[in-house]
């Protein structure tokens, strides 16, 4: 017994050092473990789907090996026989258009204020010295705490929704647009006055080309908060879109359709985010 | 091609600086960047300001170039005094100042284009100064895809094409490497040697002063005054292996020797 790890020791030594040995191996480890490194794409779409397999195996498993009950937690087979299910009856439809709808609304009426206010803001002093101080205090009062003010002023329609995404996204926007407009590289300004541009021209024809590739990531970003106050306001009040089924499953404890709503949430959002960056590729080619 | 002709043909204004001061701040913070200071540029002239970093040489610039406001005295473009910044003064600058979102042919483009040239002459216009600067392959390509030495070589262009009275350069190749360096100051003698425009120029590198001007102004610094003005005579034109020749060292140990003293009040 005692002479055993001796007699192990140096043969187990051998067969390391034969592994370090090994170039390939070590400086595949090595090429992966170095800092900022790319890695190839194969490898990088194995490890992406590796994660979702190891997901949706765990899910698998809590579930079918009576861990956690289907009350709380459904199978994923009979989440995607509900998808299915409302998806043919049209039901499913209806609901994701509802939701879309009011992002849409919210989300486009609040960046095209906030877009132009927000250049402005960063370009003109007066503008920022006017506004900043007030946009920075609304900017921090939680959003929910204002959707019982919003369903007492307008009551609990499409306009309630539509409000609370605009009041969750715009003074974000206008912050982090003006922020960027306000970082626009001051010889570039100059540059261009002694080209001859006029200083009223200079937000349309510097300040906004300059800054486009940061607005439109802005836009995308706050694309994304806007889902999450759309489901924030069809919680409280609406008769239909992916926050109210949700709603309305949790009193039925139909957990398949809460689960089903999040993953359309889900989906819908990487939709939208692709849709943005395929955008500033398109518009924006220089900053690629 | 009557434009071109025209954009192409000398067209150059003389600057008048006269006891120009700026000061920086107010009260006990006040800070006197430029304290009097006084010269003439006449027409078609190659002057460059040499002196020590931090001296105001490039305030002075953005003086002339209406980008500043002076606290007093008065600056003169052709004659008339400049109020602010316009396109008779073109400038290209330190840093690189190309339009991202534009490509190079576009850039060179824009001064014209904001004059509302037509299209046409425009086209002509960017064919020849891109040519000029040896860049008519890249007319297409985006700023991000070139390096620094062609960047400020599109500058160039951009600032001739806009056909400034004045050429206004803030040491336009302080940050690129030594070889680049050489062969765009090469590339300016020749273009301005086509143009004859009217050229203030900034630099803090000797060599590059005496290299390329008509006259030196030596500047000292805090509150920067102008020093010394050395007229450098040697014919056009011009080569690097001028840098070895008698009369070019005589001049440059003179500049060293008024930049040093500089140095010296300052300990």
């Amino acid at each position: 017994m005692t002479l055993a790890p001796n007699a192990t020791s140096p043969i187990s030594r051998i067969v390391t050092t034969s592994v370090e040995k090994n170039q390939p191996g070590r400086s595949a480890w090595k090429a992966v473990a170095t800092p900022f490194r790319a890695v190839s794409r194969p490898l990088s779409i194995t490890l992406s789907v590796l994660v979702w397999v190891a997901v949706i195996g765990g899910w698998f498993a809590l579930t079918y090996s009576g861990a956690v009950k289907e009350m709380f937690l459904p199978r994923p087979e009979s989440v995607l026989s509900t998808t299915i299910r409302m998806a043919l009856d049209g039901s499913l439809w209806e609901h994701v258009l509802a939701s879309v709808q009011v992002v849409l609304i919210g989300f486009v009426i609040s960046s095209i204020v906030a877009v132009p206010l927000g250049l402005t803001m960063g370009t003109y002093r007066v503008v920022q010295a006017a506004l900043d101080p007030l946009v920075n205090f609304i900017r921090y009062l939680p959003v929910t705490s204002f959707v019982p003010l919003f369903i007492l002023w307008i009551g609990i329609g499409i306009e309630q929704r539509v409000a609370v995404i605009i009041f969750g996204i715009f003074f974000q926007q206008l912050v982090m647009i003006a922020d960027s407009a306000r970082s626009v590289q001051r010889d570039l300004v100059n540059a261009a006055y002694t080209l001859g541009t006029k200083r009223g021209d200079t937000v349309f024809h510097i300040v906004f080309p300059a800054t486009l590739p940061n607005v439109l990531d802005v836009l995308r970003v706050t694309m994304g908060w806007a889902w999450t106050y759309l489901v924030v306001a069809e919680l409280v009040a609406a008769r239909s879109g992916l926050g109210y089924i949700s709603l309305k499953a949790m009193r039925g404890f139909q957990v398949d359709v809460i689960f089903m709503a999040i993953a359309l949430i889900g989906i819908l959002g990487l939709c939208t985010d692709q849709l943005f960056r395929g955008i500033r590729r398109l518009v924006a080619p220089w900053a690629n | 091609m009557d434009t071109l002709a025209l954009a192409t043909k000398p067209k150059s204004s003389d600057i008048g600086i006269d006891n120009v001061v700026l000061r920086y701040g107010k009260g006990d913070n006040a800070v006197l960047a430029l304290d009097g200071i006084s010269f003439h540029v006449v027409p078609n002239e190659f002057c460059v300001i040499v002196g020590p970093s931090g001296c105001g040489k490039s305030s002075l610039l953005y003086l002339v170039a209406g980008l500043e406001e002076r606290t007093g005295g008065m600056i003169s473009v052709g004659g008339k005094p400049v109020t602010e910044p316009g396109p008779d003064r073109g400038m290209v600058f330190q840093a690189y100042t190309l339009f991202p979102w534009l490509t190079v042919a576009q850039n060179v483009e824009y001064g014209p284009k904001r004059k509302g040239m037509p299209a046409a002459d425009r086209r002509a216009i960017v064919e020849h100064f891109l040519r000029e600067v040896g860049l008519a392959k890249f007319a297409n390509h985006y700023p991000s895809q070139l390096s620094g030495g062609m960047k400020q070589r599109v500058a160039i262009a951009r600032a001739l094409a806009n056909d400034p009275q004045v050429l206004l350069m803030d040491e336009p190749f302080g940050a690129l490497d030594s070889q680049t360096r050489h062969s765009m100051q090469k590339l300016l003698l020749r273009i301005w040697d086509h143009s004859k425009k009217t050229v203030l120029f900034v630099t803090h590198d000797i060599d590059e002063a005496i290299l390329l001007a008509d006259r030196v102004l030596v500047m000292s610094g805090r509150p920067g005054q102008i020093k010394k003005e050395i007229r450098v005579g040697l014919p056009r034109p011009r080569s690097m292996d001028l840098v070895m020749e008698p009369n070019f060292i005589a001049m440059k140990r003179e500049i060293l020797e008024l930049l040093k003293n500089d140095e010296d009040d300052e300990h």
